[in-house]
């Protein structure tokens, strides 16, 4: 599997990531480079392996939802870019 | 009494404060003073809180004159690494998009620090989220290695290590989540351990690959790690993946002799290709000491390792996508000036604030992850996964810890390996896999080659930490590498 520029420019997207043009073409290169590299693992017949997604077996761990005050919305809100009382402003998403 | 405070272990350190020879208001400026003789030179430091650690030093103080007992941290300053959040001290991660973010609350392993008396210095450099090994990658100026400024100090918990080495701190808080503790650790000549996955709380360690990563100490010597393993482990109800066992004290493993460890196995893939004759040497030597300790030695082989770098780089970076989508310039972190509407803000404030090594992560993460690819890469991934812990699993049957070298080579030069990304990945081959099986495992310092520091890494099974410190303890007592230090 071989990555194209035009590749590159959907994940970008997917991931909202702004690229240069300059970017692209080198990223293009190394992500080529590094799959390559990646795809030794298909030399391993995995069919009847298991997928590990967590080391240590581990369960759910449940709690009631319950509403608690939160002891500090104005640190909170003093990391925020642009606020309006206890809420984050951002640029317009509709016309 | 002053002048070479800094040189001193946690454990030398709290006999001099329980003994009332030496104040934590005295420790804390004799360490200021050496940060500021030798950090511009090493530049392991993102933030000071000089006049907070004063503030909190002579509070500790008033607490000791009038304590019968004291514990074992209890005046002694630590550094910490700027990916755990310190309520109200800005928290980087050494990246642009994070350059003016204060947190409001602290990581949990902070408090467990701050609970037990130790005085936060500072906040340390890194490689940008965490991503990297060589401390190059922070977006702000690369940390030097102290053997030699030439050196990177390895990565991605360069300053902690490097902190650490050149006296600036008598001991750090790192993470660990491809060997981001022991390779700099090892590159650096200090003690760096990862703990087994959960055992020390994520609450508030900013995430980069969630199933890997581990919060970690990085000190002088074995001594003062168990030491401050007994503080930072634990159960915590605001990590739910971090585990509900009792924490046992570590420092009981301290006796110097194997004990009930028998047969010491010995990774043979880590020993062949890739591996550097000056490591390999001193690895052989370590082996050595362990036989005449009265192990049993064992070669083991570990066939799924080779496949292990791979698997890592698409299992991390396909978390660390996920992860790193919050920074979008809505709550917290840059926001683009050029934001005329939502879209444009995301594309633009994350094409500003990341660097290109987590840009990289990102792309390939979300390619991972992307429809078309998931079976191909992320699944296969984690398949792999389970092959490198079931070969974990049947090594841990026929011996108690397993050893390898920490690092391929000694530290190498800055700028060596910054537009190789490959190249770099390959530095952390002898790391990755305990990540993947989330066992824990230590590097200590075990010979030096051209006046840079090389270290011996000791693996365990799940939660058997005590076996590991025993194992190190043991080798510690009977080489003096680990009081070698770096001439500044």
């Amino acid at each position: 599997m071989t990555i194209s520029k035009k590749d590159v420019e959907h994940v970008a997207k997917l991931a909202r990531l702004g690229l240069s043009e300059e970017e692209k073409e080198k990223l293009t290169q190394q992500l080529n480079d590094i799959l390559k590299y990646a795809e030794q693992i298909n030399q391993l017949d995995t069919d009847k392996v298991p997928p590990t997604s967590h080391s240590i077996p581990m369960q759910n761990v449940f709690r009631e939802d319950e509403a608690k005050p939160c002891r500090n919305t104005a640190d909170i809100l003093a990391n925020g870019p642009q606020t309006q009382e206890t809420t984050f402003r951002v640029p317009k998403m509709l016309e | 009494m002053s002048d070479k405070l800094y040189t001193k272990t946690v454990h030398e350190l709290h006999q001099l404060m329980k003994t009332k020879k030496v104040s934590s208001v005295e420790l804390v400026t004799a360490i200021y003073e050496r940060i500021e003789q030798v950090d511009d030179k090493v530049k392991a430091y993102l933030t000071l809180t000089k006049a907070a650690a004063l503030i909190e030093a002579q509070k500790v103080d008033k607490r000791i004159a009038d304590a019968k007992e004291i514990g074992p941290l209890e005046g002694i300053p630590v550094a910490i690494k700027d990916n755990m959040c310190t309520e109200g001290v800005k928290t980087t991660c050494a990246s642009k998009i994070l350059a003016n973010y204060i947190p409001p609350y602290n990581a949990t392993a902070v408090t467990e620090l701050e609970d037990d008396g130790a005085i936060i210095l500072g906040k340390l450099n890194m490689d940008e989220f965490a991503m990297g090994s060589s401390c190059e990658n922070s977006a702000f100026f690369p940390t030097h290695n102290p053997w030699n400024l030439k050196t990177v100090p390895g990565g991605s918990s360069g300053g902690s290590a490097a902190a650490v080495a050149a006296d600036e701190a008598p001991f750090a808080l790192g993470s660990d989540t491809g060997g981001s503790i022991r390779q700099p650790a090892s590159f650096c000549g200090v003690v760096g351990m990862k703990p087994t996955y959960g055992r020390v709380s994520r609450y508030g360690l900013v995430a980069f690959a969630s199933s890997l990563d581990q919060i970690g100490p990085l000190a002088k010597d074995v001594t003062d790690t168990a030491i401050i393993m007994n503080v930072i482990c634990g159960y915590d109800p605001y990590d739910s993946t971090s585990i509900d066992k009792k924490v046992p004290d570590h420092t009981k493993a301290l006796t110097g002799k194997l004990d009930e460890i028998k047969t010491v196995g010995v990774v043979k893939e880590l020993l062949g290709k890739g591996i550097s004759p000056e490591v390999k040497k001193s690895i052989e030597e370590a082996i050595k000491v362990y036989e005449k300790l009265g192990a049993k030695i064992k070669m083991i082989s570990m066939p799924s390792f080779e496949y292990a770098l791979s698997c890592y780089y698409l299992v991390a970076t396909a978390e660390a996508s996920s992860n790193l989508a919050r920074y979008d310039g809505v709550k917290f972190g840059l926001r683009s000036a050029d934001s005329p509407d939502l879209l444009s803000m995301y594309y633009n404030t994350r094409r500003e604030g990341f660097g290109p090594e987590v840009k990289r992560r990102i792309m390939l993460g979300t390619y991972a992850l992307s429809s078309g690819y998931y079976d191909a890469y992320y699944l296969k991934a984690q398949k792999i996964r389970t092959l490198i812990k079931r070969d974990f699993e049947a090594a841990f049957k026929e011996v108690d810890v397993l050893i390898s070298p920490t690092t391929p080579t000694v530290a190498f030069n800055i700028g060596e390996k910054s537009d190789d990304p490959l190249s770099m990945y390959l530095s952390d081959i002898a790391t990755i896999p305990i990540n993947l099986a989330g066992i824990p495992a230590i590097s200590i310092p075990c010979g030096l080659a051209k006046g840079l520091p090389i270290g011996l890494q000791i693996m365990g099974n799940v939660l058997e930490e005590e076996k590991i410190i025993k194992a190190a303890y043991a080798f510690e007592q009977k080489t003096k590498w680990h009081k070698e230090r770096p001439k500044l």
